[in-house]
């Protein structure tokens, strides 16, 4: 469904919202993978992203996103410098990442720590995203909520457990999507929330010993 | 949202209401938020704007290639053109202004795009300072340039890459005309009439910036299409009728996107981009951003 403050906004640094806006929206969520600014970051830009994107600021407007600016954030004009300061060792690459993939595709590749994390990200016009791949498992995370995305061992009851735990934190749950490759397999599980879910929330389903793996993604766009 | 204008128009005159009352209920309805909360959204990208306005007439932005900035200033300063002192010349002044902000990398709202960000702007506050508008109409029309955006967005297409010019500088041409129309007491059936004596004139526009680039020639297209807005607007406003209905007029602009040549949608493949001096610009600017960032 449209939304009138999705036609009338959103406020960016321009000049191109899915060159710019869109692309520091990934940047962004990258940055919520390793839970800050990361100390490395690898970005693989396809197809318009790797041709036109200097000219557009898609490089700063993706290193913006994970030193954590926001698209109408005026420093994304010199992200690039800033990383330097901020200690963010950066390094583009451009590549093919397959034919069919969006135009406008990155796959960025970040370490904070001992926290490393991967995602595949596409931007695919007036500044909507969509994140299709983190750590290698298939996901559809649009940044319009607060999103938690797990793997987890395919059991009885576990959506239950998750989801008492979120609204024991007072988290309403908007959608849930899961999918399996197999019966008794891993299911992954995404999670889009109406409020955030907070520090306790993550660690307490992260901590849940039949839990392969978890992130929490925060809303970046949407009015 | 709605799909249909003639909708819209139909349910407002229904009820004796303005299209930016039918727009900000359905989006309360939609999102579940209240209309005070959507309208404190719409007033933030008004002030945005302006700023935007205020900082793209000073004259000292460049964009990331060197290809545009500057003109804006130009405008407001010369006394030669014909139309010097006009609300057209600064209407025109205005859209230069909001687009040479996007193209050096300033903040603007992007309505319904980046690249054509600098019509809405240039027509809504031009035309409100002319006739002494306050702000709380302003966003009003915001509003219901929002639900023709969203009717575009729904039958036709609001990207270059897919529809060509004609889907971002059109559009919001025919968005400004509409909400303007309404904003300076049209009927929500006159403000119809404007959108589509609008984007009839914009139908078939490529997109063919140099280099791929927001820049050339979409800064020089947010004046021209705002050129195009006025005409309608004043058209529509004195009770002139457009036979064919706007549903019908957006529709044939998606179908005139969807066979739209691929090298006339944002690709740099044709048009002006593909003109022995485009090529040659966007070779040379383009190596020169890359030496400049490092």
């Amino acid at each position: 469904m449209v939304s009138l403050l999705d036609i009338i906004g959103p406020v960016m640094v321009g000049p191109s919202s899915s060159h710019t806006a869109g692309a520091c929206r990934i940047g962004l969520l990258a940055r919520c993978l390793v839970g800050g600014t990361p100390q490395r970051g690898v970005l693989q830009l396809h197809g318009s992203f790797a041709r036109t994107g200097e000219g557009h600021g898609t490089d700063k407007a993706l290193v913006g996103g994970l030193l954590g600016f926001k698209p109408d954030d005026e420093r994304l004009r010199t992200a690039l410098q800033i990383a330097e300061k901020e200690g963010l060792d950066y390094k583009f690459e451009k590549t093919t990442i397959a034919d069919a993939a969006h135009p406008n595709t990155v796959r960025i590749s970040v370490e904070r720590g001992d926290t490393k994390s991967t995602l595949l990200g596409s931007s695919l016009g007036a500044g909507r995203i969509l994140i299709q791949e983190i750590d290698g498992y298939p996901v559809e995370v649009t940044g319009n909520f607060d999103t938690l995305v797990l793997v987890a061992e395919d059991r009885k009851g576990s959506i239950a457990r998750i989801t008492t735990i979120l609204a024991e934190h007072n988290v309403n749950i908007a959608t849930l999507r899961l999918t399996r490759k197999e019966r008794g397999g891993d299911a992954f599980m995404v999670i889009e929330c109406d409020e955030h879910p907070d520090q306790d929330a993550a660690e307490t389903i992260r901590g849940l010993e039949w839990v392969r793996w978890a992130r929490s993604l925060d809303k970046v766009s949407g009015g | 949202m709605y799909k249909a204008l003639a909708d819209a128009i139909a349910e407002a005159e229904s009820s004796n209401m303005r299209l930016a009352d039918v727009a900000l209920n359905a989006e309360s309805r939609d999102q579940g938020r209240p209309v005070e909360e959507i309208r404190a959204v719409l007033k933030r990208a008004l002030d945005v704007m302006r700023s935007a306005i205020e900082q793209g007439s000073v004259g000292d932005l460049k964009s990331a290639s060197g290809l545009v900035g500057g003109d804006a200033a130009k405008l407001r300063n010369d006394a030669h053109g014909p139309l010097a002192d006009t609300v057209f010349r600064e209407i025109l002044t205005r859209a230069l202004a909001v687009q040479e902000v996007n193209a050096a990398m300033g903040v603007i709202v992007a309505a319904p795009t980046a690249g054509g960000a600098g019509v809405l702007p240039a027509i809504l506050t031009g035309l409100a300072k002319q006739k002494n508008v306050p702000d709380e109409k302003v966003v009003d029309a915001l509003a219901t340039a929002g639900l023709i955006g969203a009717v575009v967005a729904e039958r036709a297409s609001l990207s270059g890459a897919e529809g060509g010019c004609q889907a971002e500088t059109g559009a919001a041409a025919g968005m400004a005309a509409g909400a303007a129309t309404e904003m300076l007491g049209g009927t929500p059936s006159q403000a119809g009439h404007a959108v589509a004596l609008t984007m009839q004139g914009m139908l078939g526009l490529v997109c063919d910036p140099l280099g791929g680039l927001v820049e050339l020639p979409c800064v020089f297209r947010n004046a021209t299409g705002s050129a195009m807005a006025l005409a309608g607007i004043e058209m529509a406003m004195a009770g002139i009728t457009f036979a064919i209905p706007v549903d019908e007029v957006i529709d044939v602009m998606g179908e005139i996107g969807r066979e739209m040549d691929v090298r006339y949608r944002e690709t740099a493949g044709g048009g002006l981009a593909a003109t022995p001096t485009g090529r040659r610009l966007a070779k040379e600017r383009l190596y020169q951003i890359k030496r400049s960032d490092g």
